[in-house]
């Protein structure tokens, strides 16, 4: 039994089993679909906040762009979902019935070959997290190889996110360009724009992001987890204790970029259109702040900011859009100057030291010994935080 | 088609691909030295240079309504304080932001990003959503002809003459004053450059507000060829950051080169293909080229 508490404390359990009952049961049980359907599309963007979790808290690399594998995967499920939609039957009136209606609005005749194997659902699914997985391992391989890292990583990440958006939005005819890929109906014949259907894929995607979770706390439990800290710490050390630095990288690279993806996939199935702005620099941007306020070493903690800030945005961009921006600024100086553990490093510092305080005075003292120990790998030292960021010293 | 047009037209295209030379130059010279020179990732460059900008509109239209006898001579004057503005606030933000980073460079960048969107905020409460465009005055406005069928813009070659006086001045001051070479000491060794008797510290804010100043030169400048909205800044950046990038980082002629061969690419590409295909083509090369060629074009042979 108590190798099992210990277990559940070193692993983390509590807190992931605390964030499925809060999204798989109190959610659900509380809001209206349409608020539970907003809830979901936040819950897609925590994917992408997860994955950043591994990558740049675990791997201490920075990338900003992150919209681009987010954007992939989305665009690859809604050009399934397009291509369902727009068979010949429904798109009769056009000059060329059975491809998309922006295609045809665009004077295409014919479905252009890269299109074609996304008649096909496995194909779809496949690629969906392949496609960003290898475009990641290209990148990153080529970069990680030449010992480039930190700021410049940053920069090239960025670049690439640039040069997809202006893609998207240049090829209109074969992207849908600005207004992105929309109108989108069924799923393999399954309407996914009623209430029931909205529900299944809410659950769905919260259990899709649980196991996303569950696989990131195993990888971060693991050797491999302990090497990526390691290597964020002290990049040289590891590399002369024989191990291949650069292709640790690349992993959490690809890692994060395939996670990301699901991400966008989820969000083309809950709401119905992919555009270019969830792609380029500013959106990939932002989805790094949800991570820095959940904080960026605890994977749960992702998920709670990425709830938080969008919740914000919606409830302020509603109220007093002036002040969006504002507070949009304040959170990036604050939680880069005062909080750079974000929330997370919040509850660590304050909440926990107040919770064992209240449960050691009565009995247990022997409670509190594996608590506290056990969570040294997950909460790195507060000194060795800035350091994420040794990569570039070559 | 004559030999002589299409002579003129190969002399007007490469005359845009200079234009857009120094557009890119102008703009990555500011970064050049911040990020370069000391390091710092200042995803606010953009929003300083939209305080030039806005610095120029503001004395534009200040002319307008008090002395509009004065409308020919404000130009210069108001780029003058285009750069002192940017200078003031680059010198607060790196004591107010920056100093606490210097060891977090990708905690400065998001910091610095959080920055540039209370700047657009502070622009758009203050100036408006729209775009606004100084009134300019007569001798930048129309087109220089030199011969039958050749048109150049004047305010392409202003920008030239201006691009080239900032960047011989920043050459200068970099390679030939005593904060040159202070900055330059501080670059190479931090703690040396202290033991030797530097205040790098001063030397850090110092370079980060000229830097900034610079900048503020550079939006001066474009409200030649565009108009300025709160969020023009952010257009730039990650062109800015490349050009700087490309050219290696700590090399300011790699950073003349860089955009001299980025303006000629994209210019000569925008030719053959649509814009947005010429963009992408453009970023392509560089991000594979940086890609195989990581330190740039002109790596620095500092130890680091």
């Amino acid at each position: 039994m108590d190798a099992f508490k210990n277990w559940v404390a070193r692993s983390g359990m509590g807190s992931i089993l605390i964030l499925a009952l809060l999204i798989m049961v109190v959610f659900p049980l509380t809001m209206d679909i349409f608020r539970l359907n907003l809830v979901g599309k936040y819950l897609t963007y925590a994917f992408v906040a997860v994955g950043l979790v591994m990558l740049w808290g675990y791997g201490g690399i920075l990338s900003l762009g992150q919209g681009v594998f987010f954007g992939l995967g989305g665009y690859m499920m809604a050009m399934f979902l397009k291509l369902e939609a727009s068979d010949p039957e429904a798109t009769k009136i056009q000059s060329t019935p059975g491809i998309p209606d922006f295609m045809d609005w665009n004077q295409l005749t014919e479905l252009p070959i890269w299109w074609q194997p996304f008649h096909s659902f496995s194909f779809t699914v496949l690629a969906v997290v392949a496609v960003p997985m290898i475009l990641a391992f290209i990148v990153s391989f080529a970069m990680f190889k030449r010992r480039v890292g930190g700021v410049y990583f940053a920069i090239i990440t960025q670049a690439v996110a640039l040069i997809l958006t202006v893609l998207i939005i240049g090829q209109q005819g074969y992207t849908g360009g600005v207004n992105g890929i929309t109108d989108l109906k069924t799923l393999m014949g399954w309407d996914i724009r009623d209430d029931s259907s909205k529900y299944v894929l809410y659950f769905v995607n919260a259990g899709l992001l649980i196991g996303v979770i569950l696989l990131c706390r195993w990888i971060q439990m693991s050797k491999l987890g302990t090497l990526l800290l390691a290597m964020r710490d002290k990049e040289d050390r590891v590399r002369f204790s024989g191990y291949d630095v650069s292709m640790f990288k690349v992993f959490a690279f690809v890692l994060a970029a395939g996670i990301s993806a699901i991400g966008g996939a989820m969000f083309t199935l809950q709401v119905g259109f992919m555009s270019p702005s969830f792609v380029g620099i500013v959106p990939s941007i932002e989805m790094v702040i949800f991570a820095a306020v959940g904080g960026r070493m605890s994977l749960v903690g992702a998920v709670y900011g990425a709830l938080l800030v969008n919740f914000g945005k919606t409830y302020f961009s509603e109220s007093a859009p002036d002040l969006w921006l504002f507070l949009m600024a304040a959170l990036f100086i604050g939680v880069v100057l005062a909080f750079p553990n974000g929330l997370a490093g919040l509850y660590e510092s304050h909440v926990k030291p107040w919770l064992s305080r209240r449960k050691s005075s009565p009995p247990a003292p022997s409670m509190e010994a594996p608590a506290s120990s056990a969570h040294t790998p997950k909460t790195a030292p507060e000194s060795s935080l800035p350091k994420g960021v040794q990569g570039q010293s070559a | 088609m004559s030999f002589d047009e299409i002579y003129n037209i190969a002399l007007m295209q490469g005359f845009a691909g200079l234009s857009l030379f120094s557009v890119l130059l102008l703009m990555g010279l500011g970064l050049a030295i911040i990020f370069g020179q000391m390091g710092v990732i200042n995803m606010a460059h953009g929003e300083f240079m939209t305080i030039g900008a806005y610095t120029i509109f503001l004395f534009s239209s200040l002319t307008e309504t008090y002395a509009p006898g004065l409308m020919q001579a404000y130009f210069p004057v108001a780029i003058v304080f285009a750069f002192l503005i940017a200078f003031g606030f680059g010198w607060l933000t790196e004591w107010a932001l920056i100093r606490h980073l210097y060891k977090r460079p990708l905690d400065t960048l998001l910091a610095t990003w959080g920055l540039s969107l209370g700047m657009q905020q502070v622009f758009r409460s203050t100036f408006g959503p729209k775009e606004v465009s100084p009134t300019l005055p007569d001798w930048l406005m129309g087109s220089w002809a030199p011969s039958e069928g050749l048109d150049i813009p004047i305010n392409g070659l202003f920008v030239l003459a201006l691009t080239a006086l900032v960047t011989g001045g920043v050459l200068l001051a970099l390679y030939k004053s005593r904060w040159g070479l202070r900055v330059r000491a501080t670059v190479a060794n931090r703690p040396m450059a202290n033991a030797t008797g530097i205040n790098t510290k001063r030397t850090d804010r110092l370079t980060f507000a000229i830097g900034c100043g610079i900048a503020g030169v550079a939006g001066a400048a474009f409200t030649t060829i565009g108009s300025t909205g709160p969020t023009s800044g952010s257009l730039y950046i990650v062109d800015a950051f490349l050009v700087v990038t490309f050219g290696g980082a700590a090399s300011l002629l790699g950073t003349v080169a860089s955009a001299f061969g980025i303006a000629q690419t994209q210019s000569i590409s925008e030719f053959f293909l649509t814009g947005s295909m010429a963009k992408v083509l453009t970023l392509l090369l560089i991000v594979t080229i940086l890609m195989i060629r990581p330190q740039g074009l002109f790596a620095s042979k500092i130890r680091r």
